[in-house]
């Protein structure tokens, strides 16, 4: 029986959670994820449900990864910003955010990131546009695509914020 | 005294864990014994409200003493402050709940 498996899938931005259910129902299935590529995931065999995996965008950050390991969470890997991690299910629970004001402060994050690519995307887009060469509406193209990602994130954001204003 | 808004749970039981030195899965098992398991801080949140709470300068992360990484955290005397302010307003709060309730 084959131990490893690459799957390749598609994610974007905005489905982030989307994409954690899914490794986490793999990992149900006794997939767990090895490691991370463009649009590819490792996995190796495991126990049905031994582990759960979590995903969230974060800077490179070494401290970070030593504090979570310390936590009992292991690092699996990163790909572009978003970093991988999981944690064995007899280690106890295992999810990186506990209250509503980090899950806003964690979309702030990507908000930001994607109104910066795609701002600059913009410009060049804008200024590429009358070239000869008529690359600048592929940045038009990511432009739009990013402003939109950035409008699904404050959709979650504001409905966030909604609950907040009753409990925390 | 914090600042005049009231603590979130997260921060109030990481205040509380730290009148001792702690480290940081040390304030997550900690916060769940005290609340008897309701309340769980998830790593990712406690790491941000630590760096949050350094830089307001309500703790203080210690000279690591040897090679183990496990940096710990403390209370300082400001944090100190805060808390015992909140722990005055939390009993507020529920003396006034109590109050209402026991005319109903």
């Amino acid at each position: 029986m084959e131990n490893r498996k690459t799957v390749r899938k598609w994610f974007w931005v905005w489905e982030f959670e989307k994409e954690e259910d899914w490794l986490n129902e793999m990992a149900m299935n006794g997939w767990v994820l090895e490691s991370v590529g463009f649009a590819s995931y490792h996995f190796v065999r495991c126990e049905p449900g031994e582990y759960n995996v979590r995903t969230e965008m974060h800077a490179f950050d070494e401290s970070y990864v030593s504090f979570m390991e310390e936590t009992g969470a292991e690092y699996i890997g990163r790909m572009m910003m978003w970093i991988y991690f999981r944690k064995k299910t007899e280690d106890g629970p295992f999810d990186l955010f506990s209250d509503i004001d980090s899950r806003i402060s964690h979309l702030d994050k990507i908000g930001k990131v994607l109104a910066v690519i795609g701002g600059a995307n913009l410009v060049i887009g804008f200024m590429n546009v009358f070239s000869p060469s008529r690359a600048g509406w592929i940045n038009l193209l990511c432009a739009t695509l990013l402003m939109y990602a950035l409008g699904r994130i404050h959709g979650k954001k504001e409905s966030l914020e909604k609950e907040r204003l009753l409990h925390e | 005294m914090a600042d005049g808004f009231a603590l979130t749970e997260s921060t109030y039981y990481i205040l509380l864990s730290l009148t001792r030195p702690r480290h940081g899965y040390g304030i997550m098992q900690l916060t769940e014994e005290l609340s008897g398991g309701r309340v769980h801080l998830a790593a990712g949140t406690l790491y941000g409200a630590l760096n949050a709470l350094c830089s307001k300068g309500w703790i203080i992360q210690l000279p690591a003493e040897d090679e183990s990484r496990r940096k710990e955290y403390k209370l300082t005397e400001k944090g100190m402050q805060v808390l015992r302010g909140e722990v005055a307003r939390l009993r507020e709060l529920a003396a006034n709940g109590e109050k209402v309730l026991a005319e109903e």
